[in-house]
């Protein structure tokens, strides 16, 4: 950004569009061969599992955060649409059906993010700004529901959430991981094998040259704040299972934790640069740190936040660091 | 002028509500030598906010954004207070102010940390400072040793709490402010270069600005505007609270930059706008209170009025919404507003 960008020729075995991916993914690898010498029983694949299983729920809704920055825009409400998804879940499981609930959830999400996308485009006003009173109305709604965390004792959330898909020796899974991998991999396919891939990416670089094109440019933008809206809901099932409750307190914050990842990832906030498997890979670091954290045991709540904090500023700074000397930033 | 008159319009609005549902809001009087009133109270309470939306501003201008002012705020009252309870009398003037001091050092010393990170190191605004976010917390609590530290301290209850002059002293501190930054970005130069960074940082470094310097600058101000509400937010309670103290000021500033008429996108900034825009939040606070919203119900009364405040500022939804009654706005005018030095 502040560096001259003069045409430096990368070596033709090092695409340089896909340099932060590999970045992120060669310091995730360092973080995890540190974090086994420092610590025993660290360096096994459940390690890595049960990072995908505490973290399914955060990786889809950072799959449709990326959609989102990707077209240049952000979403500060899907923090708050995972929480009143596991409050209309928990309040309604008991008298409805529970296939009737997860389409409800699933149609309130979407509702959302495509109203939210609408104001956005139609009205010209800030994604900042109309996602953050989505993010009002979301957690609103939640307290309107009710203020106390209300338990899930249906009997298809409880054996979802208790199932094991062993995969080996001492290696296993839960459902959820299986269903956010699914939605990782539509969401490529979606990406990089579709027009409305191509479109998202077309509308993130220059809109205006977008529109000029002729692409549909009002429907990418109100699509991917719907695929953000739809993204959040599912996660917030996915929470669901994981928390076995129903919360207006639930997944404070995790919007930032999803934008997070997704930078991480590399991609820009301006938008039209970036892929999927990087935010894969964000959720995966975040997820590390979580986990080099509880090895670490003896941290007071305060020790957490200032070392999660530091390994962020470490992790970013190398990143950074290899990513300007290997080419020159551009755009 | 014209681009205020719609938060004008809702600020007024705001208060009409408030003739309507309360009794003697408009009511100021003096008792003690004190100004005592509804409308004095907004003032009063709003001081923080717009103190940090301030400094918020003139980030949001560079196209940046500033996540750790909450975090800041937090880290400023608790190190004051615990310097104050280290003194050996809390009522010496001279100890507090240098608590004062020491809290707004550390304040501006983390905003320059900030700025680096943005301006030398390159990473993204919103990541550079949310690291800040996470960890400032971390540090506040680290300050406090985990406790709420309470001090007792009458010079420094001034701060938050007190009176000078009939006013009180918060509103002082935020006219000074204001009366400053407007003097350093409106009078001189400062503001020009601000923005011209926000337009395109690089294009301005070419033409001889030096663009890190002013966005190092920026940080350190915002850091140390945050530094100053931290401050007047543990004076009033008298009391240091490294979890909840400032707790999502950041939003409710941002929110008071673009209800002003700032753009997110940077490249223009407006003071008078951003102190509109945090005076109807805190009114809007205040509202909330005085008819009697139950607590519940406070986040979506909140989320209805911001987007309604928003849609009526966007001249895409009054060229879309209002063609029926007067002729919509020819295309150049929208197209004029979004122009900015960047393009």
């Amino acid at each position: 950004m502040k560096t001259l960008a003069l045409p430096r020729q990368l070596p033709r075995t090092l695409p340089r569009n896909y340099l932060p991916v590999l970045v992120t993914g060669a310091l995730f690898l360092a973080m995890f061969v540190a974090g086994g010498i420092r610590y025993e029983g660290f360096a096994t694949g459940q390690i890595i599992l049960n990072v995908f299983i505490d973290n399914a729920f955060l990786l889809v809704v950072a799959v449709g955060m990326t959609f989102v920055i990707l077209t240049g825009g952000i979403d500060l409400s899907v923090g708050s649409v995972v929480a009143l998804t596991t409050m209309i879940s928990a309040s309604l499981l008991p008298s409805t059906p529970s296939f009737l609930v997860i389409l409800l959830v699933l149609a309130i999400g979407g509702t959302l993010g495509a109203a939210m996308g609408a104001i956005i485009h139609y009205f010209e006003i800030q994604p900042f700004i109309v996602t953050l009173a989505g993010m009002f109305l979301a957690r609103g709604l939640c307290y309107t529901i009710g203020t106390d965390s209300i338990p899930i004792t249906d009997p298809t959330f409880t054996s979802i959430a208790q199932t094991h898909i062993v995969l080996g020796p001492d290696l296993w899974i839960s459902p959820s991981v299986l269903i956010a991998v699914a939605v990782v991999v539509l969401a490529t396919y979606t990406l990089h094998y579709t027009r409305t891939g191509r479109n998202v990416y077309a509308v993130g670089g220059n809109e205006q040259s977008a529109l000029l094109m002729g692409l549909p440019v009002a429907r990418t933008k109100i699509v991917v704040y719907t695929i953000s809206g739809l993204c959040s809901a599912l996660g917030g099932l996915l929470l669901s299972f994981y928390m076995l409750s129903g919360y207006g307190l639930h997944a404070v914050g995790m919007e930032l934790d999803a934008i997070a990842a997704v930078v991480i990832g590399g991609t820009l906030l301006t938008g039209g640069s970036g892929y999927l498997l990087g935010t894969v890979l964000g959720v995966l670091v975040l997820g590390l740190i979580q986990t080099v954290i509880s090895f670490e045991g003896t941290l007071s709540s305060w020790w957490t936040k200032i070392v999660i904090g530091l390994l962020l500023l470490i992790f970013i700074l190398l990143q950074r660091l290899i990513v300007t000397t290997g080419a020159t930033r551009d755009r | 002028m014209k681009r205020l008159a719609w938060p004008l319009g809702m600020l007024a609005a705001l208060l009409l509500v408030n003739l309507i549902f309360t009794d003697h809001f408009f009511q100021i009087e003096i008792k003690d030598g004190h100004l005592y009133g509804s409308l004095i109270d907004i003032f009063r309470f709003g001081a923080p906010l717009i103190l940090v939306a301030l400094g918020m501003t003139l980030v949001i201008a560079t196209s940046g954004i500033d996540l750790s002012v909450g975090s800041v705020v937090a880290i400023s009252g608790a190190m004051a207070c615990l310097q104050i309870t280290s003194l050996s009398s809390q009522d010496s003037i001279g100890g507090v102010l240098g608590a004062a001091g020491i809290a707004l050092g550390l304040a501006v010393a983390l905003g320059v940390g900030n700025g680096f990170l943005v301006a030398v190191i390159g990473i993204q605004p919103i990541i550079a400072t949310l690291i800040l976010m996470v960890a400032g917390r971390g540090l506040a609590q680290l300050i406090s040793d985990g406790q709420i530290i309470t001090v007792n301290s009458a010079p420094y209850k001034l701060i938050g709490g007190g009176y000078w002059l009939t006013l009180p002293f918060g509103i002082i501190i935020v006219a000074v402010v204001l009366a400053l930054t407007a003097f350093f970005t409106r009078r001189l130069a400062l503001g020009l270069l601000i923005e011209s960074v926000g337009g395109n940082a690089e294009a301005s470094r070419l033409s001889g600005i030096r663009s890190r310097g002013i966005l190092i600058v920026v940080y350190a101000f915002c850091a140390l505007c945050a530094g100053i509400a931290g401050l007047m937010i543990s004076s009033n309670v008298s009391s240091a609270d490294g979890n909840n103290a400032g707790l999502w000021i950041e939003l409710d500033a941002i929110l008071a930059v673009v209800i002003g008429g700032t753009s997110l996108a940077g490249g223009r900034f407006s003071l008078s706008g951003t102190v509109l825009g945090a005076l109807i939040i805190q009114t809007l606070t205040t509202t909330i209170y005085s008819i009697g919203v139950p607590p519940e119900t406070t986040l979506l009364f909140k989320a209805l009025v911001v987007t309604i405040v928003c849609l009526l500022q966007s001249p895409a939804f009054r060229a879309k919404v209002f063609r029926n009654r007067r002729k919509p706005a020819p295309p150049a005018v929208s197209a004029e507003e979004k122009v900015t030095v960047a393009t």
